[in-house]
């Protein structure tokens, strides 16, 4: 098992010390962009008040009159436990704020995110290396399911679903029935990209010698595309896994807003509206730490998909 | 031997058809271009084509092709049906519908743009300088770049937008930050690519210095890798841009922006199908369409069209 040591500190080690910079980096970026970028704290807290003092008076409460590297390090110590700060807005801890908000969210961005590998994985072995008319619509559904805008799908499947055959409730949280269509609108986005990449590296390996071989060995197309051809094409798709979900959290957003769900997107969406930066703040880092864990987690396990990687 | 002949012939195997006071690489994107205008093969682009033209013409010249005001509507014809007087029906305040999405077009298309720019200008200068040999620059700037790719799109231009303030012209800044690693990750791996090649390499052994050699050859051949991915770009840059102004952080009432009318739209939908549909319509065409045009442009760049 020297091979699984060696790769453990030639592959992984790097890749989670590089996972571990970005994170740094993310959370970094953020801090410079709260003090470097206009519109300061203190101006969106006093909001339309002034009297003298008031501004110190914000400035003390809020830890700003001391240095810009004492309140770096305080930032880092305290996302590093966890602790995202206080709302400007609510005066009450930002987890308090975001964290019973986290799981709807991450309920609707897992089910569209299953879904969304389901559908390409279907599209991808159904259609690539077929006939040309099968080929050609299926792009072109991949097409539109990428350049659609994610609200508008939500808006289309509401008309169809919810005002004309009334299958689904029009809004809410409640049981799986309200889950549907905003699981099925964020999905499409995300499927037509991954059909689109499956499908490219399942044509491209459709056509290598093992294919033949394995042909050779008398198995079933069905079964030569699941087992062989597609572990060989989910390569290429591995890599755009972290991006996927980083797409899959953003479209969230806007997808709650469409169905009026609760969950980050409309705290976020407030929060922005009301300068609320701290609770922006923490989302956003928040969805870069998932989308840096995603990548990583997906780069690591692509050392195991792919055997080849074993040998050198 | 044949590694010391293909040196010696470097440039030559860099073969154009037409003899130009470009630098060959342009050349070989102004030859694309020409081929791909004059001799369309397949429909697809040509189509898209068709769709940009059109939409051209909504930005610059609104007025030539509805005589309706997109900010004024006739209240008594509130959500009216598409029939001969509105074809495409009017929106509850009795604003002719067609008449905002000829009028949304320019800003579409406006902020598209000026996001892509700013992602190129940044992205391709960046880029440029990750792909030196330097080591710690490479390895900065890409750090960077997987930074700032880090944050999915919607939330950072969300971000940008709490400290900016919402409005078109900070839409288009914050897409345009978003897209930058995207750009800089492609010029450094091109710039990687080409600063290796034979043609660079006899240039140095020509007396030509690293700096001069850099600009001469490696920076124009660099930069064709530049319009495909920006044509497909902007297409992206107005889905994310349609979205903020759906959230209504973008531009905001009475704008005729399409991803605003679609977020007005939604309380009527079920009264009015055609204020909820035509402009994504417009949104997913031009999307569409410029995704066609980036790929049809590669394939006659990379000299394997139709």
């Amino acid at each position: 098992m020297t091979s699984t040591r060696a790769m453990i500190t030639k592959r992984i080690a790097p890749r989670l010390l590089t996972g571990l910079l970005v994170a740094w980096g993310a959370v970094t970026a953020a801090f410079i962009g709260m003090h470097a970028l206009p519109g300061r704290v203190e101006d969106i807290l006093a909001g339309d008040m002034s009297w003298p003092g008031l501004r110190e008076a914000i400035a003390q409460e809020w830890g700003l009159d001391q240095s810009v590297w004492s309140q770096y390090v305080g930032f880092i110590w305290r996302i590093a436990q966890g602790d995202f700060g206080t709302s400007y807005v609510m005066r009450q801890p930002v987890a308090d704020v975001i964290g019973p908000q986290i799981w709807p969210t991450v309920h609707l961005a897992l089910s569209a995110g299953i879904l969304a590998v389901v559908l390409a994985v279907l599209a991808a072995t159904l259609t690539a290396g077929r006939g040309r008319i099968a080929r050609a619509a299926a792009s072109l559904i991949e097409l539109a399911c990428v350049s659609a805008p994610v609200f508008w799908i939500g808006l289309l499947l509401l008309l169809a679903f919810s005002f004309t055959l009334r299958w689904f409730p029009v809004s809410g949280a409640d049981g799986w029935r309200a889950l549907v269509l905003p699981a099925v609108t964020l999905a499409l986005p995300t499927a037509g990209l991954l059909a689109q990449v499956l499908r490219e590296a399942m044509e491209k390996a459709l056509v290598q010698p093992f294919v033949v071989t394995t042909r050779a060995r008398g198995i079933g197309e069905t079964l030569l595309r699941l087992r062989h051809v597609l572990r060989h094409a989910a390569l290429p798709a591995v890599t755009l896994g972290g991006w996927l979900v980083g797409g899959l959290l953003g479209g969230a957003v806007i997808t709650e807003k469409v169905f009026g769900r609760p969950g980050l997107g409309t705290v976020t969406l407030n929060a922005v509206l009301s300068q609320d930066a701290p609770v922006v703040l923490a989302v956003v880092m928040l969805a870069a730490l998932i989308h840096v864990l995603a990548s990583t987690a997906l780069d690591v396990a692509y050392v195991f998909i792919d055997p080849r990687l074993k040998v050198q | 031997m044949t590694e010391m002949s293909s040196r010696l012939s470097g440039p030559a195997s860099h073969t154009v058809t037409a003899r130009s006071v470009w630098p060959k690489p342009i050349n070989t994107l102004i030859n694309a271009l020409i081929n791909f205008l004059t001799r369309p093969r397949r429909l697809a682009p040509l189509l898209a084509c068709a769709w940009m033209i059109l939409i051209a013409g909504f930005a610059f010249a609104p007025h030539w092709f509805t005589a309706y005001d997109p900010l004024e509507g006739d209240v008594l014809a509130s959500l009216a049906a598409p029939d001969a007087e509105h074809f495409l029906g009017t929106d509850k305040l009795g604003r002719d519908v067609f008449a905002r999405i000829v009028y949304g077009a320019r800003f579409s298309l406006g902020v598209g743009l000026g996001a892509v720019a700013i992602s190129v200008a940044f992205g391709v200068l960046l880029g440029l300088i990750a792909g030196q040999r330097q080591r710690v620059l490479d390895e900065g700037f890409s750090r960077l770049f997987d930074v700032v790719s880090a944050y999915p799109g919607v939330l950072l231009a969300m971000l940008l937008i709490t400290f900016l303030g919402g409005s078109l012209v900070n839409v288009a800044i914050a897409v345009g930050i978003a897209g930058i690693p995207k750009f800089g990750r492609v010029v450094r791996a091109q710039t990687k690519a080409v600063q290796d090649a034979d043609y660079v390499v006899q240039a140095s052994i020509y007396g030509r210095s690293r700096f001069s050699a850099f600009l001469v050859h490696v920076v124009p051949n660099v930069l064709t890798v530049v319009p495909v991915v920006a044509t497909i770009s902007v297409g992206t840059a107005i889905l994310t841009t349609s979205g903020l102004s759906f959230l209504g952080l973008g531009p905001q009432p009475p704008t005729p922006e399409w991803g605003l009318m679609l977020a007005e739209s939604r309380d009527y939908l079920r009264t009015a199908w055609w204020t909820g549909v035509l402009p994504g319509i417009a949104i997913t065409l031009t999307v569409i369409a410029f995704a066609v045009l980036g790929g049809s442009l590669q394939r006659h760049i990379e000299g394997r069209a139709p």
